[in-house]
C-alpha cells in the first residue's frame, strides 16, 4: 500500500518535471545547441574521405574513424577555446604567474572575441525586442570604430580618463547616427529597415574605404592605414603583452546589464517591448510609436558602434582596409538564440566567442576549415526558430502555452 | 480673385512632397554648372569611343565640347527640377530621380574623360553584364514576393547556385552545371517555404539562417576540398562564350552593348519578358499576385494559397540558383569563395526600386550594373572624384527612392505575413 502510494507520487514528480521541461524554453535552447553541433558533426563525417575509405574496410572501422575525426574536430575546437585543461593545471601548481598566464591565454583571448559580440548581440537583441530586424550592425560597427579612432588620434594631451570615455562616445554617437537613419526613414516614410540597413552597410564601407586611402590615411604607410591611436585613447589592457584582454570586455557586460534594466526596468524600456510586441495597441494605448521606434534604432546603432569602438581601442589600436569583421551578421543568430534577452545576450556571445576564437585552432589541428562555425550557427538559429523541429525530434510535448517567437513584422508608416 | 490665386500659391508650398525633389534636381543642375564647369577650359574635347569590336557596322567616335555637353546636362536637371515643382511627375517619379542619377554620372564622366577618351560602348557592355545577377535576383524577389513570402535568402540561393554550377559543371559540363545550380537552388526554396508557411517562422530569420548556412557550406567545401591543388579539375568549368546575335549585333553602338554576350545576359532578356507576361497577362499571374495581396479573398475564392506560396519559393529559388550560376559560369569559369558580393541583397534593392515590376528590375539592375562598371573604369582614368564616394550613390538613390520623399514603392499588401486558414 506504502510502497504503491509512493511510486505514484514518485512518478507524479517525474511528469510534472517532464511536463515543466518540456515546456521550458531553456530546454529547447539547450536541445537546439546540442544539435545544431550533432549536425555539424554529420556533415564534418560526410565530407571526409578517410570515413568513406574505412567504411569501405569494414563497417565497425567506418565508426571508429567517424568518430576520431569528430571527436578531433570538436576536442581542437574545444583546447583553441579554453585552452588545455593540463597545461592549466601544471601552471597552477607551479606558481609560476607567467606560465598561468601563458596557459590562460586561449581562455582570455576568446574574451577579445566575445567583447564585440556582446555589443553587437545586444544592440541587436534590442532591436528585436522594439520589432526592428537590424541587419545594419555590420556598418553601425565600421563606421563606430573609424569615428573612436578618429577622435583616439586627433585629440592630443588629454589624460585617459576623459580621452577614452570621449573616444568611445564618439563611437556610439558615430553608430547612434547609422542607425537613427533607418528609424527615421522607417518611421516618416514606411523605408524597411531590413534594406535602409543593408544600403547603410555599403554606404558605411566605401565611405570608411575611402576614409581610409585617403583624408584619415597615415601618409607614412604603403598600403592605406589610418594612424595609430594615442597612448592616452588605449583601453585598460589588463595583463602584459601578448595578452589583449581589455577593459571593454567588462565596459559590454555593463551595457548588456543596462540594456537588461532599460529594457525590463523603466516605462521607457516598457514601451519598446510593448511597441515591439503590437505596435498598434501600443499607439492606442497613447504611446509615442514614433519616438520609440526611432530611438530604439538609434540606440541599438550606438551600442553597435561602441562594439567597433571597443575594437579600434583595446584589440588593433588602427584601422586597415581590411574591413568586414562579420561581427554584424552573426550577431543576428546570437540574439535570436539568447531569444532577445540581454542578460542571455552575455552567455551566447560567450558561447560565439569560444566558437570563434577556437575554431582558428581547430582549422590548424583538426583541418576542419573555421566555416563549421557558420554551419552550426544556422542549424542553431533553425531550431531555436522553428521549435517545432525540435519538439518533433526529441518528442517532447506539445507547449500548450504559445510560444513567442521572435517576429520582424512590425509597424511599418505604409498602413 | 486674388484669394484664389494666394490658395493655389499656398497650395504649391504646402506640397513639399512634391518640391523637395524638384529642389534638389535645381541643386545638382547648380552644383553641375558652377562647380564641374569652371574647371574645364572653353576649347577642351571629351571623345566617348564607340567601337569596342568587329561585329558591329564602325561608325565615328563621338567628340564634343566638354562645356556644351556638360551646359546642356545642367540645362537638362533644372528643367526636370522646375517641372516636377511646378507640375510634378506623378508616377513616374521613380524613373526621374534615376535619369537625374544617370545624368549626373554622365557629367561626372564627361568632365572626367575632358582631354581624353572614354570607351562608352564598352562601359555600358560591362554594365549589361553585370547587371545580369542584380536583375536575376530581383526577378527571383518578384516571384516570391509577389505570391506574400519575403526572400532575402537571396544571396545564399546564388552562392549555392555558383558552387553548385561550378563543381557540377566541371564534372558533367556547362549545361549539367546550369542545371545543378537550378536544383540547388529549388531545394533551398524549398527549405524557406517549408520553414515560413508549414513552421510559420519568421520569413526574414529563415532567410538569414539560409544566407547563414550557404555562405558557410561553401566556402567549408571550398576551403576542405577546392583549395587542394589537386583537386582543381573539380574548380575549372570554364564559361559560357559570348555569341553574337546575328543581325542584332551589327547594329552601331546598340548592337555591341546589348546582342554580343553569353546565355546568361540572354537568359536575362528572356525572363525579364516571361516573367511580365506571366504575372501580368496570365489567369496564373492574377492568381499568383493575388495570394500575395489578400490571402484570404483568394482562398475564399478557391486558390490554393499553400500551393501557390510554395510553388512561388521554389521557383523564385530555381531563377536565384540560376543567377549564381551566372558567377562561375557566366563570368570567370570557376567558383571563388564570396564570389557573389552581396548582389543578391542588392538585388532586393532593386527589386524595390523597380516597384515589384520585371521591368522595372531589369531598369534597377542596369543602374546597379552601371556603377560597378563605373568603378572599374574610372580606377583606369585618374579620376579626380574617389571612385568610393561615387559607388556610393545606387545606395543611396535606393535609400532616395525607398524612403519616398516621391512617393512610395509599394509592395504586395501580405507580403511576409505567414497565412494561416481559419479553422471552422
Amino acid at each position: 500500500m506504502k510502497n504503491k502510494k509512493n511510486s505514484d507520487d514518485k512518478r507524479n514528480f517525474i511528469s510534472i518535471f517532464y511536463e515543466e521541461l518540456s515546456n521550458s524554453s531553456l530546454t529547447i535552447i539547450i536541445l537546439s545547441i546540442i544539435s545544431g553541433f550533432i549536425m555539424g558533426g554529420i556533415l564534418v563525417i560526410l565530407t571526409s574521405p578517410e570515413v568513406y575509405k574505412a567504411f569501405g574496410t569494414s563497417f565497425l572501422s567506418g565508426i571508429s574513424t567517424s568518430w576520431k575525426i569528430v571527436a578531433n574536430t570538436y576536442s581542437s575546437l574545444f583546447l583553441g577555446a579554453l585552452g588545455d585543461p593540463a597545461k592549466i593545471g601544471a601552471a597552477i601548481q607551479s606558481g609560476d604567474s607567467a606560465l598561468i598566464q601563458k596557459a590562460f591565454t586561449p581562455f582570455l583571448e576568446s574574451l577579445v572575441v566575445t567583447t564585440p559580440y556582446l555589443f553587437t548581440g545586444v544592440a541587436v537583441a534590442l532591436g528585436f525586442r522594439a520589432g526592428l530586424f537590424n541587419i545594419g550592425a555590420e556598418g553601425q560597427v565600421l563606421v563606430g570604430a573609424i569615428a573612436a579612432g578618429w577622435a583616439g588620434w586627433t585629440f592630443t594631451g588629454l589624460s585617459p580618463w576623459i580621452h577614452v570615455p570621449l573616444a568611445m562616445l564618439v563611437g556610439a554617437l558615430a553608430g547612434g547616427l547609422w542607425g537613427f537613419v533607418p528609424g527615421f526613414l522607417k518611421v516618416r516614410t514606411g523605408a524597411h529597415e531590413v534594406i535602409t540597413t543593408i544600403m547603410m552597410n555599403y554606404v558605411a564601407y566605401y565611405l570608411i574605404y575611402y576614409l581610409i586611402s585617403s583624408p584619415l590615411r597615415d601618409p607614412n604607410e604603403v598600403t592605406p592605414k589610418t594612424p595609430w591611436i594615442l597612448d592616452s585613447a588605449h583601453l585598460y589592457r589588463f595583463f602584459p603583452e601578448p595578452i589583449r584582454f581589455h577593459l571593454g570586455f567588462f565596459i559590454a557586460i555593463a551595457v548588456a546589464i543596462l540594456v537588461w534594466f532599460i529594457l525590463f526596468k523603466t516605462t521607457w524600456g516598457f514601451e519598446i517591448r510593448s511597441v515591439g510586441l503590437n505596435p498598434n495597441a501600443s499607439k492606442y494605448a497613447g504611446m509615442n510609436i514614433t519616438l520609440v521606434t526611432v530611438a530604439a534604432m538609434a540606440l541599438s546603432g550606438a551600442i553597435a558602434g561602441m562594439a567597433g569602438a571597443s575594437e579600434i581601442l583595446g584589440v588593433t589600436w588602427r584601422q586597415s582596409q581590411a574591413l568586414a569583421s562579420g561581427y554584424g551578421f552573426d550577431s543576428i543568430a546570437l540574439a535570436l538564440l539568447a531569444q532577445n534577452h540581454p542578460l542571455g545576450v552575455i552567455l551566447t556571445a560567450l558561447l560565439f566567442g569560444l566558437l570563434r576564437s577556437g575554431s582558428r585552432v581547430m582549422q590548424l589541428r583538426a583541418g576542419t576549415p573555421i566555416y563549421i562555425i557558420n554551419i552550426l550557427q544556422s542549424f542553431i538559429i533553425l531550431f531555436i526558430a522553428a521549435p517545432a523541429i525540435i519538439r518533433t525530434i526529441y518528442r517532447l510535448k506539445k507547449q500548450s502555452v504559445k510560444e513567442v517567437s521572435t517576429s520582424t513584422i512590425s509597424f511599418s508608416a505604409k498602413k | 480673385m486674388q484669394n484664389e490665386k494666394i490658395k493655389i500659391i499656398l497650395n504649391y508650398l504646402s506640397n513639399y512632397r512634391q518640391h523637395i525633389p524638384g529642389v534638389f534636381f535645381i541643386l545638382v543642375a547648380l552644383f553641375i554648372k558652377l562647380v564641374l564647369t569652371k574647371s574645364i577650359e572653353p576649347e577642351a574635347l571629351t571623345t566617348f569611343s564607340t567601337n569596342i569590336n568587329h561585329t558591329a557596322i564602325q561608325i565615328p567616335n563621338w567628340v564634343f565640347n566638354t562645356r556644351f555637353a556638360l551646359d546642356l546636362i545642367a540645362g537638362l536637371c533644372a528643367g526636370l527640377g522646375l517641372y516636377q515643382i511646378i507640375r510634378g511627375f506623378k508616377k513616374g517619379i521613380s524613373s526621374i530621380i534615376g535619369a537625374i542619377g544617370g545624368l549626373v554620372v554622365l557629367g561626372f564622366l564627361v568632365w572626367g574623360a575632358s582631354g581624353t577618351s572614354i570607351s562608352f560602348t564598352g562601359m555600358l557592355a560591362v554594365m549589361v553584364i553585370r547587371s545580369v545577377p542584380i536583375t536575376i535576383g530581383a526577378l527571383a524577389g518578384i516571384l516570391s514576393e509577389r505570391a506574400g513570402i519575403v526572400n532575402i535568402a537571396i544571396e545564399g540561393m546564388m552562392i549555392a547556385g555558383a558552387f553548385a554550377g561550378a563543381v557540377i559543371g566541371s564534372i558533367l559540363g556547362l549545361w549539367a552545371g546550369i542545371l545543378a545550380a537550378i536544383l540547388i537552388g529549388a531545394l533551398l526554396g524549398l527549405v524557406h517555404a517549408v520553414l515560413s508557411i508549414k513552421y510559420k517562422v519568421d520569413q526574414i530569420i529563415s532567410g538569414t539562417m539560409i544566407n547563414i548556412f550557404s555562405t558557410g557550406l561553401t566556402s567549408y567545401l571550398f576551403i576542405k576540398f577546392l583549395q587542394d591543388s589537386q583537386n582543381q579539375w573539380l574548380n575549372e568549368s570554364g564559361f559560357f562564350k559570348p555569341y553574337a546575335i546575328p543581325l542584332l549585333s551589327k547594329i552601331p553602338v546598340i548592337g555591341p552593348i546589348f546582342f554580343d554576350h553569353n546565355l546568361f545576359i540572354y537568359a536575362m532578356y528572356f525572363l525579364v519578358i516571361l516573367l511580365s507576361i506571366a504575372l501580368f497577362k496570365t489567369k496564373w499571374g492574377l492568381r499568383h499576385r493575388s495570394v500575395g495581396e489578400h490571402p484570404k479573398a483568394a482562398d475564399t475564392l478557391g486558390v490554393n494559397v499553400f500551393r501557390t506560396r510554395y510553388l512561388a519559393c521554389v521557383l523564385s529559388g530555381m531563377v536565384a540558383g540560376f543567377g549564381g550560376a551566372y558567377f562561375s559560369l557566366g563570368s570567370v569559369g570557376r567558383f571563388e569563395q564570396t564570389m557573389t558580393a552581396g548582389r543578391g541583397f542588392i538585388a532586393l534593392a532593386a527589386m524595390i526600386f523597380g516597384n515589384w515590376n520585371p521591368l522595372g528590375a531589369l531598369q534597377a539592375g542596369m543602374l546597379f550594373g552601371f556603377a560597378e562598371s563605373l568603378t572599374t573604369k574610372l580606377s583606369l582614368l585618374q579620376f579626380p572624384i574617389p571612385a568610393e564616394v561615387l559607388l556610393m550613390l545606387p545606395y543611396i538613390i535606393t535609400m532616395v527612392v525607398l524612403a519616398g520623399v516621391v512617393g512610395r514603392s509599394r509592395g504586395p499588401a501580405a507580403d511576409g505575413i505567414p497565412y494561416e486558414k481559419e479553422s471552422l
